[in-house]
């Protein structure tokens, strides 16, 4: 008796496109708004961008069900360090957080791209960039999702960042001004949805600064 | 299910039964449901077959339920996980009134609780074969919403499942706007009906249309669209390719 094969898979991969880019004193995270799935377009105004703590926002692509449940337990875990710590959790304690939650479903992965934004302890930007068994880095920018070949190499080409194994270590941090940060990704979001079919509908953007959150909306390509 | 498995291997037995536990594909199945928000509320449409594989099983299946004071819970795909879902929420609902404190579960909760459920099976790889259509009213808000076999939930001003999703929803896409009056919102649903019905092998003319307001929840009396055959190009569809069918 061979064994029997589930002819459904538990995976989906509801598409979507994550930036986040790290500036001096302050962070910039965007995703488009489309979920899809195969060739069908299931909502256009769907966000993927969810804040975990003051100073943390995560973004995240790929199968939506698990994005949800990562979230879920995430934001339970927070509130408990809340409550026992007496304090919100700092992005690169939440940065390790999620790499751990990722890593504990290693066998039966969490399908979900993520990228955490947010400012550190010394209030600079802080971009960390996943896949979707946990290995993580702190990078000075980072794409992941169905657009990301598309964006990941333009952002190299306009932030290239000096080589994180030079010593002393040097900032990752973009100089750009925080205007010029989301005009880049307004641009990096309009050419992405020109190419990949699941990336489109609309942009939102959240800039993370000292003093609070800000969110834009901005109209992409419907098609 | 039963397997009829060579006896030299005895333990096979034990472990095949054990393995048959798991849904592997839906049995009777209910096609698309399409649903949108209106002017006070929620409607959704539904038709009322039950298809065993390609055979048309059953004809009077009501595939949208009441649930709660609030919420009206439509489902397309395996019939018999559909009626377990309803004994989940029985459950949900009765335990919800026990309370006596004057709350009543909302369309966002039982969305939210039917997304969990339908999650953890996915989990655990014994799916409920089902794409369900969850659409409320509570304290004047509309809400809708949609869970897919494997957890994925969203919701929208307008929903549909199965076929619907192709040929319903750029219907919906094009003509659906904020505050639709009732009949123009019937309108709007029987014309992506219809559309199914002449497209969708599955469908059958006979439907039901449910309403849900601040009010209550209303499923209307089956009844059966108009429809045309006799466009020309029917009367003698092989005129223009010779041999073909």
């Amino acid at each position: 008796m061979t064994k029997q094969h589930a002819n459904w898979s538990p995976y989906d991969n509801n598409g979507g496109t994550c930036v986040a880019i790290a500036g001096s004193d302050y962070c910039v995270i965007a995703a488009d708004t489309r979920m899809s799935t195969g060739y069908s377009i299931l909502s256009r105004d769907y966000s993927k961008i969810h804040k975990l703590a003051d100073k943390a926002v995560l973004s995240s692509s790929g199968f939506q069900a698990d994005v949800k449940a990562l979230q879920k337990v995430l934001k339970s875990r927070h509130l408990i360090y809340q409550h026992q710590h007496n304090k919100q959790m700092s992005c690169p304690a939440m940065a390790q957080l999620l790499s751990n939650t990722l890593y504990f479903k290693r066998f039966f992965p969490y399908y979900a791209f993520n990228v955490l934004g947010g400012l550190d302890e010394e209030g600079k930007g802080c971009v960390f960039t996943y896949d979707a068994v946990g290995s993580y880095e702190r990078v000075g920018y980072g794409a992941q999702g169905s657009g990301s070949t598309l964006i990941m190499p333009f952002l190299d080409n306009q932030l290239k960042s000096p080589s994180p194994l030079l010593l002393p270590k040097q900032d990752s941090n973009t100089p750009l001004s925080e205007a010029e940060a989301v005009d880049l990704v307004k641009t990096v979001f309009a050419s992405a949805t020109e190419r990949d079919i699941y990336t489109g509908d609309k942009l939102e953007i959240m800039i993370l600064k000292a003093d609070g959150i800000k969110t834009e909306l901005m109209d992409l390509r419907k098609d | 299910m039963t397997f009829t498995i060579p006896i030299e291997n005895g333990d096979a037995v034990k472990i095949a039964e054990a393995e048959s536990q798991r849904t592997l594909y839906p049995y009777v199945t209910g096609t698309s449901i399409v649903a949108i928000k209106y002017k006070d509320g929620v409607l959704m449409a539904s038709d009322m077959g039950g298809s065993y594989g390609s055979t048309l099983r059953y004809k009077n299946i009501e595939r949208m339920k009441a649930i709660g004071k609030h919420s009206l819970l439509g489902a397309s795909g395996e019939i018999s996980d559909f009626q377990e879902i309803l004994r989940y929420l029985d459950e949900l609902t009765l335990n919800d009134n026990m309370w006596d404190d004057g709350n009543s579960l909302g369309p966002k909760e039982i969305h939210n609780y039917l997304t969990r459920v339908m999650y953890n099976r996915r989990n655990k790889f014994n799916p409920l074969w089902n794409t369900l259509v969850l659409g409320g009213v509570k304290n004047g808000k509309s809400y809708l919403g949609m869970v897919s076999m494997i957890g994925v939930s969203f919701e929208d001003d307008h929903v549909a499942t199965g076929f619907g999703n192709h040929l319903a929803r750029p219907i919906l896409r094009d003509e659906w706007h904020a505050d639709l009056s009732f009949e123009d919102g019937v309108k709007l649903l029987e014309k992506c009906m219809r559309v199914l019905l002449y497209r969708d092998r599955s469908a059958i003319n006979k439907l039901q249309i449910a309403k849900i307001t601040e009010e209550g929840v209303t499923v209307s009396q089956p009844y059966s669209l108009k429809t045309f055959w006799e466009f020309s190009s029917f009367h003698n569809p092989t005129a223009s390719a010779e041999g073909s069918w």
